[in-house]
C-alpha cells in the first residue's frame, strides 16, 4: 500500500513540476512579449521527460491511472511507445518486484519467461512470478489501449488498422475532434475507411440537428447508429420524424436480416441431424436393422478425427482433411464387424437386433473409456474454421457451421449418387424392393447387406469428423444424437434419402424458430410432440416408399 | 403389563448407548492411525474435476505425516470412487462412517445433488464433511462444513463489480439443475431491489452438455446491442462451457462488447480452450491461481512437485480444502482428540491462513470468511485479478435476498444449536436445537 501512495505521489510530483514549469516557460515568454517562443515549450517539456517516468506512472493499483498513463505514454514522444502500449495490452509489461527496473517478457508461458529491459529492450535473463509484476489491466482499461494503439495507427497504419479505428469512431465524434475527423476524411484514399469516417460524421451532424445528414445513414446496419437515431427519433420535431423513418426502414432491413440468420442457424442444426442420421437411413431405413449402436460409430469417427490430430501435431487443417476418409474407414470396417459378427445372425428379429445392437453400444462406450479416458479429448479446429463471415453489420454466418452445412450437402449428394448410378446402390435397392426377386435374379443378398451396413457405418464416422469440430468428443457423443437420428429416420419416410434431407433440415430449421421464443428444452419437446402427432396422421412419414415393399 | 417392558427397553438402551459412548472414547486413545476419508470421484462425468482433489488430499496428508501426524499419530487416507453416480457417494460415505475401521472425517463431494445424497448419512452416523465447492446456499447442516463460496462470497459481489463498471442488462445463462436455478433466483431478486427493470434481465437455461450454442448466443448478441451496456452472467456447468466460449469466439463476442462473469470456470476447465479469443471475459471465485502471495507460490511449487507435471493448476476448490483440512488439523489438535463432538465446537473460530495472504475463519454458521474475486481470462488461461473485496466475507447459509430464507440464520453453537433460526419468531425448524 505505502508504495502504491509513494510512486503515485512521486507521479503527482513530477506531474507538478511539469506544469509549473510549462507555467513558468509561459510567463516567461509573455513576459518577454514574444508568444511564439512559447509554443515550442509544450513539446519540449515531453520530449525531455525521461522514458522511467512515463513507466513508473503505470505502477498503481488503480485502472483509472493507469489509464490515464498509458494516454500520456501515447501522447509522448517516446520511440518505444508502440511496443509499450502492445506489452501492456498483451499484459506482458511488468516492473521487478524488489527493483526499480521494468521488464518486457517476451514469451509468458511456463513457469520462466524470458525477459527484455523495456526501456533499452536489452536482453534482461528470465523472470518468474516471484521476481517480475505484470502490469494488470481490465476490460475498461484494455479497451481505451486498444483505442490508442488504433489512434497511433490511424495516421501510419494499414488500410486495415485505419479501418478498424475508423470503426471505432462511429458515436464517438464530439466538438473536439470533428474537425480533425474531416480533414483525416478528405486526406483518406480508401472508400472503405472513406465511408465509415463518413458514416461517424454523418452520426455526429445528426445529433447537432442536421436533417440532410440522416441520408447517409440510411440503410445503415450498425447497432450504434440505430441506438442514437432511436434517442433522437424520440422527439417531436422535424429531424425526429425524419429519424423515425429512416429507423424504420433499417429495422426492417435488419429484420430480413435476422430471418436470413434463423433460416442459417436451423439448416446448420438440420445438417448435423441429417448427418447424424442418413447412416441410420440406410441400415434402418434400407435394412430394417435398428442400430442402438449408431450413436457410437458416430463417436467412433470422432476419436478418430482426434487420433489424426494426435498423429499430425501442429496440422489441423491437414489432419482434418484425412480424417474424412479416416472416420469413413474406421467406422465402416466397426460396421462389416458387428454385421458379420452380430446382426446377420438376428436378421428378421428386430427385436433381439434392438436389445444387442444397444449391448453393442454400452460395449464400446466402455471400450472407449478404458483404451482412452473418460474424458472429453479436445479436437482443435484449423485456423480457416474459426471466426465468421461477416456478410454485413447485421449477418454473420459462423464458418464452422457453413463447412458443416457444406459438407452435409456433399456426403448427401454423394451417397444418392452412389445410390442411383453404381452397381452397389442398384443392388441395393433391388434386395430392399424384393429380397427374394434380388436373389433370384442373381445378386448376392448376404454380399449386399454387409457393403450397405458398412456404408452406413461410415456415413455416421462421417457425421463424427464434421461434430469434432462443433462439440466435445467424449465417450458419451455418440449417446445425445441417436434419438434425434431415429426421428429423422422416422419424420423423412423409411427408407428415403431425399425424406432423411428435408426432415433433417425442416427439424432443425423448426427448433431454431422455437428455441429464442421457448427455451432449449421446450423447443426439443414441442419438435418431438409435433413429430408424434405428424406420424399418427401420416405413419408412413413425409415421402412414402415407393411400389411395393413386401 | 407394558410398562415393564417399555421401561425396561429404556434402561437397556440407556445402557447401550453409554457403551457406545465409551466405546468411542475408548477408539479415541487408540494408538493407530487417525483415518481420513477421501470421497471424490474418479471416474465418471465429474472426474475432470473431482481427482485433482483427491491427489491433492493425498498431498496434504503426506504432508502432514512428514510433520509429525497429528496428535503424534499418522494420518491415513481411506480412498473411494463413488464415480459420478449421487447414491453412491450416500452409500459410500455410510462405508466410510461404519464399521471398526471407520473414518475420522471426511472430504469429498462436488455437485450439490451428490451433497444432497450423502448429508442424511452423515447426519445419521454423526460424520464430519468438508465440501468445498461453490454452492446454492440454503442448507446447512450440522455435520457439514462448507468450505467452498455461498451465493454472497461469489455471485452478489460479482453483480456489484459488474454494477460499477456500468452493467445495465443482464443474460443470465445456466445449465439446468439445482445450483443455477437456485443462483440465478438470488441474482433476480437482488437485480430487481438494485432497480434493473424486467427487460433489462434476460434469463436462459439449457440441458447439460448442450453444444448448440449458436441462437442462444446470437440472442445475448441482440440483447447486448441495445445501447446499454450488458454482461452474461454464466453458471453454465461442465463440459458445455467449451462449446459455448467457443461460439461466443466465433461469433465475435469480445469482453469489451459483452463480458461473460462465470461461476464454475476456473483454471482447471480453461486447460481445454483456446484462451486468446477470451481475454477479458470474467470468473468470481475465492482464490485464482494467479493470486500474488507467497503462500500461493508455496502450494503451487509444492502442487507441480507432487504431480511432477510442469503445467499442472491449482484453483479454486483445492484451496477450499487446503483451508479445510488445515481447520481440520487445529481443531483436532484443540480438542486434543478426533471426536467428532469436540471437533464440531472446537472448530468454530479456528483460522487458518488462506492461500491468497489473508485468514479465514470458521463462522458458526459451518461456513467461513473468504475475500471475493474478479478475475479476467488472460491468452495463457490464468485468470488476472481486477477486482478483490477490501476484506473478508462471511458465508451466509441463507440467503437475505430471497423472501422464502431472508429471516433465517444458522448458528451450531452451544446454547442455539441450530441450523435453520427465524429471527423474527426465534423459532428453530432444524437442529437439535429445536427440541
Amino acid at each position: 500500500m505505502t508504495k502504491i501512495q509513494h510512486s503515485a505521489g512521486r507521479f503527482l510530483t513530477r506531474l507538478l513540476t511539469h506544469s509549473m514549469l510549462l507555467c513558468l516557460l509561459l510567463a516567461c515568454g509573455l513576459g518577454i512579449g514574444s508568444a511564439a517562443s512559447a509554443a515550442p515549450g509544450e513539446p519540449q517539456a515531453q520530449a525531455e521527460e525521461e522514458p522511467r517516468a512515463l513507466l513508473e506512472a503505470l505502477d498503481t493499483r488503480s485502472f483509472e491511472d493507469k489509464g490515464d498513463a498509458a494516454q500520456a505514454i501515447a501522447e509522448s514522444a517516446a520511440e518505444q511507445k508502440t511496443r509499450w502500449l502492445q506489452a501492456l495490452l498483451d499484459g506482458r509489461l511488468g516492473k521487478e518486484r524488489r527493483g526499480e527496473r521494468f521488464y518486457i517478457i517476451t514469451d509468458d508461458s511456463g513457469r520462466e519467461w524470458p525477459i527484455i529491459d523495456a526501456i533499452t529492450f536489452e536482453d534482461a535473463g528470465t523472470g518468474t512470478r516471484r521476481t517480475v509484476e505484470a502490469f494488470k489491466i481490465n476490460n475498461d482499461l484494455r479497451t481505451r489501449i486498444e483505442g490508442l494503439l488504433a489512434s497511433l495507427s490511424l495516421n501510419a497504419g494499414d488500410e486495415a488498422s485505419r479501418l478498424s479505428a475508423a470503426q471505432r469512431l462511429v458515436g464517438e465524434v464530439t466538438a473536439g475532434n470533428a474537425d480533425r475527423v474531416r480533414g483525416m476524411r478528405d486526406d483518406e484514399e480508401s472508400d472503405a475507411v472513406r465511408d465509415q469516417l463518413d458514416v461517424a460524421l454523418a452520426l455526429y451532424d445528426v445529433q447537432q440537428g442536421d436533417i440532410e445528414a440522416l441520408g447517409t445513414l440510411r440503410g445503415n446496419l450498425d447497432t450504434r447508429v440505430r441506438n442514437t437515431l432511436s434517442s433522437i427519433a424520440a422527439g417531436d420535431s422535424e429531424l425526429a420524424a425524419e429519424a423515425q423513418s429512416v429507423l424504420g426502414g433499417i429495422e426492417s432491413k435488419r429484420a430480413w436480416y435476422d430471418r436470413a440468420q434463423t433460416l442459417f442457424f436451423g439448416l446448420s442444426a438440420g445438417s448435423i441431424l441429417v448427418l447424424a442420421a442418413i447412416g441410420l437411413a440406410i441400415t434402418f431405413g434400407v435394412m430394417g436393422v435398428i442400430n442402438m449402436a449408431h450413436g457410437e460409430l458416430i463417436m467412433i469417427g470422432a476419436y478418430t478425427t482426434w487420433m489424426i490430430q494426435q498423429a499430425l501435431p501442429g496440422q489441423p487443417g491437414l489432419a482434418l482433411a484425412l480424417a474424412i476418409p479416416g472416420g469413413f474407414l474406421v467406422a465402416g470396417a466397426f460396421g462389416v464387424l458387428i454385421e458379420r459378427t452380430v446382426i446377420r445372425f438376428l436378421k428378421g428379429r428386430p427385436l433381439e437386433t434392438l436389445l444387442a445392437t444397444f449391448g453393442l453400444s454400452l460395449i464400446l462406450q466402455q471400450l472407449v473409456r478404458s483404451v482412452f479416458s473418460p474424458l472429453n479429448r479436445r479436437v482443435t479446429s484449423p485456423d480457416w474454421l474459426q471466426g465468421a463471415w461477416q456478410i454485413n453489420e447485421a449477418l454473420s454466418l459462423t464458418l464452422n457451421r457453413l463447412a458443416v452445412l457444406l459438407f452435409c450437402l456433399a456426403v448427401f449428394a454423394g451417397l444418392w449418387a452412389l445410390m442411383r448410378y453404381t452397381r452397389l446402390g442398384l443392388e441395393v435397392r433391388a434386395v430392399t424392393q424384393n429380397r427374394a426377386m434380388a436373389r433370384a435374379m442373381g445378386v448376392r443378398a448376404t454380399r449386399v447387406d454387409m457393403l450397405t451396413f458398412g456404408l452406413g457405418a461410415g456415413v455416421a464416422g462421417l457425421a463424427g469428423v464434421a461434430l469434432s469440430q462443433l462439440t466435445n468428443v467424449g465417450p458419451n457423443l455418440g449417446q445425445s444424437y441417436i434419438v434425434d437420428s431415429f426421428l429423422v429416420v422416422v419424420f423423412g419416410g423409411v427408407g428415403n434419402l431425399w425424406g432423411t434431407l428435408v426432415a433433417g433440415m425442416s427439424l432443425g430449421v423448426i427448433n431454431q424458430v422455437l428455441q429464442p421464443w421457448v427455451g432449449a428444452v421446450l423447443a426439443k419437446i414441442i419438435v418431438l410432440v409435433g413429430v408424434i402427432l405428424f406420424i399418427q396422421k401420416r405413419p408412413q412419414g413425409i415421402f412414402a416408399p415407393k411400389g411395393r415393399t413386401s | 403389563m407394558t410398562t415393564i417392558p417399555l421401561r425396561k427397553w429404556i434402561a437397556g438402551s440407556g445402557l447401550a448407548l453409554a457403551l457406545t459412548g465409551f466405546g468411542h472414547a475408548a477408539m479415541a486413545q487408540d494408538e493407530g492411525p487417525i483415518r481420513v476419508g477421501i470421497l471424490h470421484s474418479l471416474s465418471g462425468t465429474m472426474a475432470i474435476s473431482e481427482s485433482t482433489l483427491k491427489d491433492e488430499m493425498l498431498m496434504l496428508i503426506d504432508k502432514q505425516n512428514e510433520a509429525g501426524g497429528l496428535l503424534g499419530r499418522q494420518l491415513e487416507p481411506v480412498v473411494m470412487d463413488p464415480a459420478s453416480d449421487w447414491s453412491l457417494y450416500a452409500e459410500q460415505a455410510r462405508d466410510m462412517l461404519t464399521g471398526d475401521d471407520h473414518v475420522d472425517v471426511i472430504f469429498g463431494n462436488w455437485t450439490s445433488a451428490s451433497r444432497k445424497a450423502v448429508l442424511p448419512v452423515v447426519e445419521e452416523l454423526n460424520g464430519l464433511l468438508f465440501y468445498p465447492v461453490q454452492y446454492e446456499g440454503e442448507e446447512s447442516s450440522e455435520n457439514i462444513f462448507y468450505t467452498g463460496a455461498a451465493p454472497n462470497q461469489q455471485a452478489i459481489p460479482a453483480v456489484d463489480y459488474l454494477m460499477s463498471q456500468g452493467v445495465e442488462r443482464w443474460a443470465l445463462l445456466g445449465t439446468d439443475y439445482v445450483y443455477p436455478r437456485t443462483t440465478n433466483k438470488i441474482l433476480e431478486a437482488y437485480l430487481k431491489a438494485n432497480g434493473v427493470a424486467d427487460d433489462d434481465i434476460m434469463i436462459n437455461y439449457t440441458p447439460f452438455g448442450f453444444s448448440d450454442w449458436q441462437s442462444i448466443v446470437s440472442q445475448v448478441k441482440d440483447f447486448g446491442s441495445q445501447g446499454k451496456k450488458t454482461a452474461v452472467v454464466s453458471t453454465i456447468n461442465g463440459d458445455a462451457n467449451v462449446p459455448f466460449y467457443n461460439e461466443l469466439a466465433n461469433q465475435g463476442i469480445s469482453a469489451g462488447d459483452i463480458p461473460v462473469v462465470a461461476f464454475s470456470v476456473g483454471e482447471q476447465e480453461l486447460t481445454g480452450i483456446d484462451t486468446a479469443p477470451l481475454v477479458g471475459h470474467m470468473a468470481a471465485w475465492n482464490y485464482f491461481m494467479s493470486v500474488d502471495s507467497d503462500a500461493n507460490y508455496d502450494f503451487i511449487d509444492d502442487w507441480v512437485a507432487y504431480t511432477g507435471n510442469d503445467e499442472a493448476v491449482t484453483n479454486d476448490p483445492m484451496e477450499a480444502h487446503y483451508i479445510g483440512f488445515n481447520m481440520w488439523t487445529q481443531a483436532v489438535e484443540k480438542a486434543g482428540t478426533t471426536d467428532v463432538d469436540a471437533v464440531k465446537d472446537s472448530i468454530i473460530g479456528v483460522t487458518v491462513p488462506n492461500l491468497s495472504g489473508g485468514a479465514s475463519t470458521m463462522m458458526p454458521n459451518h461456513h467461513i470468511t473468504k475475500p471475493v474475486m474478479i478475475g479476467e481470462i488472460q491468452d495463457d488461461g490464468q485468470f488476472s485479478v481486477v477486482w478483490q473485496t477490501p476484506t473478508t466475507v462471511a458465508g451466509d447459509a441463507w440467503s437475505d435476498y430471497l423472501p422464502g430464507s431472508k429471516n433465517l440464520i444458522s448458528d451450531w453453537r452451544a446454547p442455539l444449536r441450530c441450523g435453520k433460526l427465524d429471527v423474527e419468531s426465534m423459532t428453530c425448524e432444524d437442529g437439535p436445537g429445536a427440541e
